[in-house]
């Protein structure tokens, strides 16, 4: 198991659009990916699941991955996360 | 009024709501509830699990598939930010891990999936309901809406087929996913509980030329679907029952105003100029880019008012910068070479805010300007979008709820530094824009001419203005009847801002609901009021009566009016000016 904590660096949040990248990219990896947010954790593959967290930009998330390929996984997650969601 | 019980009396009901688009209607009544589809708990045998499973995978199959079909319709007639709805519900439905729960539920508690379903969907929308912005509140609902798609394809009852024929779509609110369906059915009219004049209903009932009437708070509760109604669309009426005397006023009136309206087509390309030539501004008051096309179908040459505010709907946040440059930058272009008044975030009062605010008395509380002058970064954002959407010379900026003249020199001085920081970034603007104020507080109408010195035009909001003169709310049925347009003391202000800004050789506007009022516009014209900026859909109607009048009969009829002591005696007056100058025009007072 592997966990990362990271903060939301992109304007809008895990809003829509970030939540639907978040989920895809995960979704392309074995691992489990759960994302936990003051006391509320949710699986990271599901997009209801991101909706609900309403993280806003600075908010602190705890990034847990489990499974063969969590290394890819937490690497891939990180680095979206790092880049804002490629948003503008 | 009458609180009968429906369904126990084929009394005639007459309800008073808002005129949102014009029309009359007259038909049998779809009572269009949100049918929460009942979800009951069953248990399903071993054997059945996998039927059920089925069941569910079809619904959710089908209600994809509605939603895009919704989705498309909607980009093309709302637009992609309202668009942006469907598409979350669409994710959500493809939410595998959602779905592979409530299958493997469904196998192991050997219950049905619609309950199953919908427990699940509960927790989330608690956590969403629980969260303290209105913008999770907004996808909680998103979500139930979602949910009840999927239930009633479930139960397999198709919720839009039983609208067969013509009929009234009678509904506590409507989403722009019903206005969206229901514009495909045969709809003869709308009529609801809640919304305003700005509603998506209303906008996009007038654009389809649908009648309706919305804001009549309870006539949900009123008919069943079936019962014969009747919509006034001109007059903001919902008849339930009506009474043959009633639906022969109605058919009369909606022949005259077919006949008037045909004439008004020919009104559509010429100016808004009285007999004896003085030419007046006609503007439209709307929200959104994609509303300047049927505006300009309506005659109108400006924008005489774009709400920036209807931005904020349904968002998390306020829009950047750039976000709003690209939206005002689209509107600008399009009404080229044409001049649009943008006015800075109205919210507060009744109107949505971003941040959560409660207090007491929200119409005498932190509001427009205030909050603008209270939030540099949100404020200077707008500017500088707006600013940036101003080098082609068409754009004006305009301060809503003054009250001070300190709050203008305020205002100014925050348009220097947006203008600073542009020339800082090298960024391109119109540096001779100009700004000018809304007048709808009884203290800045009075010193409308300390105002007038400072800015470079005024434009009168009346619904803010008589709602603080008269001291009523006019959404409280108590004290409606003070709600008066025509009281002398408006009058007078009216006439003293007017005068004020001609001193100063600034144009005087007005964009409140009185510049669409047909029983004003003589004595507005009287009054020398330079700019009428209204919906769209009332453009032709007023141009028509500006047509028909001679400047100087018009001063008359407004130095007349001012020697009358009551709202009824001025309202009586001006309706036989009205139909003596204009015989033709279908006035109902």
């Amino acid at each position: 198991m592997l966990e990362r904590t990271i903060t939301i660096r992109n304007r809008s949040g895990l809003h829509t659009r970030p939540a639907a990248a978040l989920v895809k990219t995960a979704a392309r990896f074995k691992a489990e990916f759960f994302i936990r947010k003051d006391n509320v954790e949710i699986n990271g593959k599901s997009i209801i699941g991101v909706m609900t967290l309403a993280a806003e930009q600075g908010s602190a998330l705890h990034l847990r991955f489990d499974g063969p390929d969590e290394d890819q996984a937490a690497a891939a997650i990180v680095d979206l996360f790092e880049r804002g969601f490629d948003e503008q | 009024m009458t609180t009968e019980p429906v369904g126990t009396t084929d009394q005639e009901i007459i309800l008073n709501g808002i005129a949102a688009a014009p029309g009359i209607a007259i038909g049998p009544a779809y009572l269009y509830s949100k049918q929460v589809p009942e979800v009951h708990r069953k248990g399903i045998a071993p054997d059945e699990t996998e039927s059920e499973i089925e069941r569910l995978r079809t619904a959710i199959a089908r209600s994809t598939k509605e939603l895009q079909k919704i989705l498309a319709f909607a980009e093309q007639k709302l637009g992609p930010d309202s668009a942006k709805i469907f598409e979350a519900q669409i994710m959500i439905l493809g939410d595998t891990i959602l779905l592979d729960t409530v299958e493997k539920r469904v196998r192991a508690e050997l219950l049905n999936a619609e309950f199953i379903l919908s427990d699940e969907i509960t927790k989330y929308r608690r956590m969403m309901m629980a969260a303290p912005d209105e913008y999770m509140h907004e996808r909680a609902h998103d979500l139930e809406d979602v949910m009840n798609r999927v239930i009633r394809n479930i139960h397999d009852q198709k919720l839009y087929s039983r609208l067969e024929g013509e009929s009234i779509i009678v509904s506590e609110t409507l989403t722009p996913a019903d206005t969206v369906i229901f514009s495909r059915n045969q709809v003869l009219g709308y009529a609801t509980d809640r919304g305003g004049i700005t509603s998506h209903a209303a906008i996009l009932s007038r654009s389809l030329k649908i009648p309706a009437v919305v804001g009549l708070r309870d006539v949900t509760r009123r008919l069943r679907t079936g019962n014969r109604v009747a919509i006034d669309g001109y007059s903001g009426l919902f008849i339930i029952n009506p009474s043959e005397d009633t639906l022969q006023n109605l058919s009369r009136k909606a022949a005259r105003f077919k006949e008037f309206e045909e004439r008004l087509v020919d009104v559509i390309g010429l100016s808004a100029e009285t007999k004896d030539h003085k030419h007046v501004e006609l503007s439209a008051n709307i929200e959104q880019p994609e509303e300047i096309e049927y505006a300009r179908s309506q005659g109108a040459i400006g924008i005489g008012l774009f709400r920036t505010e209807a931005q904020l709907i349904g968002r998390p946040r306020y829009p950047t910068e750039d976000e709003q440059y690209e939206k005002y930058r689209r509107v600008a272009d399009e009404i080229f070479p044409h001049p649009v008044i943008f006015r800075t975030f109205d919210v507060g009062g009744d109107k949505l805010l971003v941040e959560s605010y409660q207090e007491q008395n929200p119409f005498l509380g932190w509001r427009g300007i205030r909050i603008l002058l209270d939030r540099p970064e949100l404020f200077l954002n707008q500017l500088r979008a707006i600013l940036r959407a101003s080098t082609r010379g068409n754009v004006l900026i305009m301060f809503p709820m003054v009250s001070t003249l300190q709050e203008i020199r305020r205002a100014k001085e925050f348009v220097q530094r947006a203008k600073d920081e542009l020339r800082a970034r090298g960024v391109p603007f119109d540096p001779k824009l100009k700004v000018g104020v809304m007048i709808e507080v009884p203290s800045a109408a009075i010193l409308a001419d300390h105002i007038a010195a400072e800015v470079d035009f005024l434009s009168i909001g009346t619904n803010d203005l008589v709602q603080y003169t008269m001291a009523v709310d006019r959404d409280n049925n108590a004290v409606a009847p003070l709600f008066q347009q025509f009281n002398p003391a408006v009058l007078r202000l009216l006439k003293s801002i007017i005068d004020a800004g001609h001193k100063r050789n600034i144009w005087v506007g007005m964009c409140g609901e009185m510049a669409c009022d047909p029983l004003a516009t003589v004595l507005l014209v009287g009054l020398g009021l330079d700019e009428f900026s209204m919906i769209p859909s009332m453009l032709p109607e007023i141009k028509k009566i500006i047509r028909s009048i001679r400047l100087k009969d018009a001063k008359r009829v407004a130095d007349k009016a001012l020697t009358f002591t009551t709202d009824e005696e001025i309202r009586a007056y001006l309706s036989e000016v009205v139909k003596n100058k204009v015989p033709e025009l279908p006035l109902e007072i």
